[in-house]
């Protein structure tokens, strides 16, 4: 008899069937997915309770009776039955006496199983590609780092390769037949040993071969600039691994709470999204009334403030903090602005110059999203008066350059995921 | 003697303690013989995992067991559904899972049911030892994991995917009912290498070219002699379309046929539990009801885990009857574990009613024997028609209820009375006839020289009839695995009267 402790045995046998089986009901699972975010608050979005999937896709097909036929049942009974009673047929099925499943028509019923918050997150991800990240981060040399690449016959003198320099002058040392320490400590013996006999003849001999061999020494250089190697460098591109945010909104008195709250959702889907995608992601909260002022989290969505809207100076604090801390070299930037679309009109041409001549050609992604009222009656993108800002931007939305302004309408808290997903769909750009 | 354990904690010296105990008594006092035991404790979790995969302990990957993970999952947490307390593998060495959260009463009874009763039904019983072959079956297992991962690799998941999803499909349809010869599991893998090696050997690039041997013939004479020599050939009817397929499917490659003979047999391994429901958690209930009563009179546990022992024994042997709301049909232990204690009274102390029901064993004083003997040769279907008296027909009030189709209720025809008792018997018996219980689809013919389509037949009894929309979509499965069409008659099993007609595409 043999008794095993299995408790301690790796976990998650079935991960590998489960995989196998979300692949089978992916359909099921990113509608799950999809309905969950409608619906969830966004600070839940990453701890929040579970996601249920509801699967009727999965039909395990086989030859099976459907439940017609004659049938003789013998089971317990309650006691008072006699002869020639008469009981009703129940719905959906037989007696269920020989475990038969009768009358199951399409198959079996379907059920509601749990994904886990990985499993949830990564569905939620999988459609969003970054904008233009491919296309930017090797073939533009932003960021990068030397790399060895062989060996080279100039170079600074810190780049010198002794060993290899050495190796060369030893070559050509022996190649030469320059004399060495050894052979020269033979030759002064040997002269020595010739003076201290007296023989004059083996003397002479053997004092010519020691100046000989002076006359190579000297003419042979141990180290000649031929042997000299530097290591080579190169530079090699390296992506960024950092990204910087930066969220951008009005908070004049016409942003209503409403909308505050579809920009924050919006903004934290975006943040969790770039932080999925990169090491470390910087958030820079900068809201406007008609003067601008970098905030932290909390002020940025709560406090009201009045007065009226100059867009140019919240794109002004931008750059500032852009050019202080967040180097184009080191840092993927992305911009995601939130605003009603109301704009001074005196403010429009300088909006535009910022735009187009300093911060979309440093940015990766300029994101755009004009909130609606809840009583709006419009769905989301579909065309109601022109704003100020969405005329501003409109104007040179789509143009080559500037193909990675995005321009979104929102109005309500289903519409987030949509959005989030139209603007960072994987396949062409999103452009209004 | 002292007592096992007093509270509910245990330790792995108080199961083996449990465990000699258990074996004292089961194999020297009842005349049990066990495969040797393994016990393995595991947590929920794992008892999960068990589920998914028919509580086998290796089986290959497939997406359906996720499925059924995810969905046991969902049930348990949810608490619509408990756990069992075990699992027992029919191999030698006889594997049980027992639970962590058990208490010792409960690992006690556990042990007793599982590793002495249920062990000794899978040891001894002739459905078992004519379709398992309990010491290959692990080793089997293991074979068939890495066989199907490697064909993954090699072939990519779709294509295993498509002939895994196919071949469970028709995998009612893919056992041998009857036995042709003994199966020995453990020489599966060499003969796949030795076939492997076989084909590598005899390869030919120039041979591979020539035209099949089936040329179609322009005399109608010597085609039909052909056909009458491949329909011999094939042995048509076949009753296993798995093993049809696998054998003479004109499509498959050499790996399509080893997965499909992999899910076939191990189809064929669980069939012989199928049959023996009722027999087999009657002999574990009334072997660990028996255990534990002798436990307790030999002072081994104490008065409290008796009771505690009671109060899980009756509910694991609870039968609403179809009145109660809670009626899902019959409680193999339950009835198991009647028909046992009855055949126990029966051999010490029967009645007249007794003695004309069992002539043969009524007053022989050696239940422990008599039962053996049952347990060894006897299935559901059998154990109720032989051995289901009628003092259990009356404890269960069984009533017949036969269902016509031209009425709109059931209508009770027999009960549990003199008169009626044969009949109830012979007609509970029927329900546990394994062909009652799936529909009966052989392979009638094949057009060879055709189009190759594959003709099956369904035989239908009394008016039962095959689910149309999931025979349809079943017959796509079995049109993967024959390569060509696949069509289905329903034929009344009676006059012969077709029915219904249905193809694969």
């Amino acid at each position: 008899m043999v008794i095993v402790d299995r408790r301690s045995n790796p976990q998650g046998k079935s991960l590998d069937n489960r995989e196998r089986f979300l692949e089978r009901v992916r359909e099921d699972v990113r509608k799950a997915v999809s309905d969950t975010i409608a619906r969830r608050r966004i600070s839940e979005l990453e701890s929040g309770e579970e996601v249920k999937v509801r699967v009727d896709g999965t039909e395990e097909a086989s030859f099976s009776s459907n439940g017609e036929g004659e049938h003789d049942y013998v089971l317990p009974g309650p006691g008072t039955l006699n002869r020639g009673d008469r009981i009703k047929k129940p719905k959906g099925g037989g007696a269920g006496g020989s475990g038969r499943r009768a009358g199951r028509g399409s198959g079996e019923d379907p059920f509601e199983f749990t994904l886990t918050r990985q499993e949830f997150l990564n569905y939620f991800l999988d459609e969003l590609e970054l904008p233009r990240l491919l296309r930017t981060s090797l073939a533009q040399d932003r960021m990068s780092r030397p790399r060895r690449a062989g060996f080279a016959i100039t170079g600074q003198p810190s780049a010198l390769d002794v060993r290899r320099t050495m190796r060369n002058s030893l070559a050509r040392r022996i190649a030469l037949g320059r004399p060495n320490a050894t052979v020269m400590d033979a030759l002064h013996a040997s002269e020595a040993a010739a003076a201290a006999t007296g023989d004059d003849e083996a003397a002479v001999i053997a004092r010519d071969a020691l100046a000989q061999a002076r006359r190579r020494m000297a003419r042979i250089p141990y180290v000649d600039p031929v042997d000299v190697r530097y290591a080579r460098h190169v530079r090699q591109p390296q992506p960024a691994t950092e990204a910087a945010m930066f969220c951008l909104m009005d908070v004049s008195g016409s942003m209503t709470e409403h909308m505050k709250d579809l920009a924050k959702r919006f903004f934290m889907l975006l943040h969790l999204f770039l932080s999925r995608r990169y090491e470390r992601v910087h958030v820079v909260f900068i809201r406007h009334t008609e003067k601008a002022a970098e905030v932290d989290e909390d002020t940025f969505f709560r406090s009201r403030e009045t007065g009226g809207t100059m867009v140019s100076s919240a794109l002004d604090v931008m750059l500032k903090v852009q050019q202080d801390r967040f180097p184009r070299e080191r840092f993927n930037l992305y911009v995601a602005q939130a605003s009603d679309g109301d704009n001074d009109s005196a403010d429009r041409a300088r909006v535009s110059h910022l735009m187009q001549a300093r911060i979309l050609p440093v940015v990766r992604y300029f994101a755009y999203v004009e909130t609606g009222s809840d009583r709006s009656a419009f769905p989301h993108g579909a065309s109601r008066r022109k704003t100020e800002l969405w005329d501003t931007y409109e104007a040179f939305a789509g143009v080559a350059d500037t193909a990675h302004l995005a321009m979104r309408r929102l109005n309500d808290g289903a519409g987030v995921w949509a959005v989030l997903a139209d603007l960072f769909a994987k396949s062409g750009r999103a452009v209004a | 003697m002292g007592l096992l354990f007093s509270g509910a904690d245990w330790d792995f010296q108080t199961l083996d303690a449990i465990n000699r105990s258990c074996e004292d008594i089961a194999l020297g006092e009842f005349g049990l013989q066990i495969y040797p035991n393994q016990i393995e404790v595991i947590t929920s979790e794992q008892m999960l995992d068990a589920y998914s995969s028919n509580g086998l302990p290796l089986m290959y990957h497939h997406w359906s067991f996720g499925k059924r993970f995810a969905r046991d999952e969902a049930a348990y947490r949810r608490g619509h559904q408990g756990l069992a307390y075990e699992i027992v593998i029919n191999s030698s060495p006889c594997i049980s899972y027992i639970m962590e959260e058990n208490t010792a009463t409960l690992q006690t009874l556990v042990i007793a049911h599982a590793c002495f009763g249920h062990n000794h039904f899978f040891r001894n019983n002739y459905l078992f030892r004519q379709w398992t072959d309990a010491e290959a079956i692990l080793g089997y297992l293991a074979y068939a994991k890495t066989y199907v991962m490697e064909c993954e690799e090699r072939h990519g998941l779709a294509a295993v995917e498509r002939i895994l999803d196919a071949a469970h499909a028709l995998r009612h349809q893919g056992i041998h009912r009857y036995p042709k010869r003994r199966w020995r599991l453990a020489d599966e893998a060499q003969r796949m290498m030795a076939r492997r090696e076989h084909a590598e050997a005899s390869y030919d690039p120039l041979l591979s070219t020539v035209p099949g041997y089936l040329t179609p013939q322009s005399v109608p004479e010597v085609r039909k002699q052909m056909e009458r020599e491949t329909r011999a050939r094939l042995r048509l009817p076949e009753e296993n379309l798995l093993y049809f397929c696998e054998k003479h499917s004109p499509r498959l490659a050499a790996w399509e046929r080893e997965l499909i003979r992999i899910v076939r047999l191990l189809a064929q391994y669980f069939y012989p539990q199928m049959q023996t429901k009722v027999a087999n958690e009657g002999c574990a209930t009334f072997c660990h009801y028996e255990i534990l009563t002798r436990l307790h009179e030999t002072g081994q546990i104490s008065d409290g885990a008796l009771l505690e022992f009671l109060h899980l024994h009756s509910s694991v042997i609870m039968q609403p009857d179809l009145s109660d709301e809670r009626f899902g049909g019959w409680n193999p232990y339950a009835l198991g574990f009647a028909i046992m204690r009855d055949i126990q009274r029966v051999c010490l102390k029967p009645d007249g009613e007794d003695r004309d029901w069992y002539p043969a064993i009524a007053g022989n004083g050696d239940p422990w024997g008599t039962l053996r003997d049952i347990w060894a040769n006897y299935r559901d279907e059998g154990l109720i028609r032989q051995f289901m008296g009628p003092k259990v027909m009356r404890a269960f009030r069984m009533v017949h209820l036969a269902d016509r189709m031209a009425e709109p209720s059931y209508r009770v025809s027999e009960i549990h009375d003199e008169a009626g008792f044969r009949r109830v018997a012979s007609l509970l018996a029927d329900q546990y006839e394994p062909a009652n219980i799936a529909p009966l689809i052989e392979v009638s013919d094949v057009d060879l020289f055709g189009n190759r389509s594959l003709k099956l037949v369904n035989d239908c009894f009394r008016g039962s009839r095959l689910d149309a929309d999931l025979a349809k979509k079943t017959l796509l499965h079995a049109q993967t695995l024959w390569g060509y069409r696949v069509c289905l008659q329903e034929r009344d099993a009676d006059n012969g009267r077709v029915l219904a007609d249905y193809a694969s595409s």
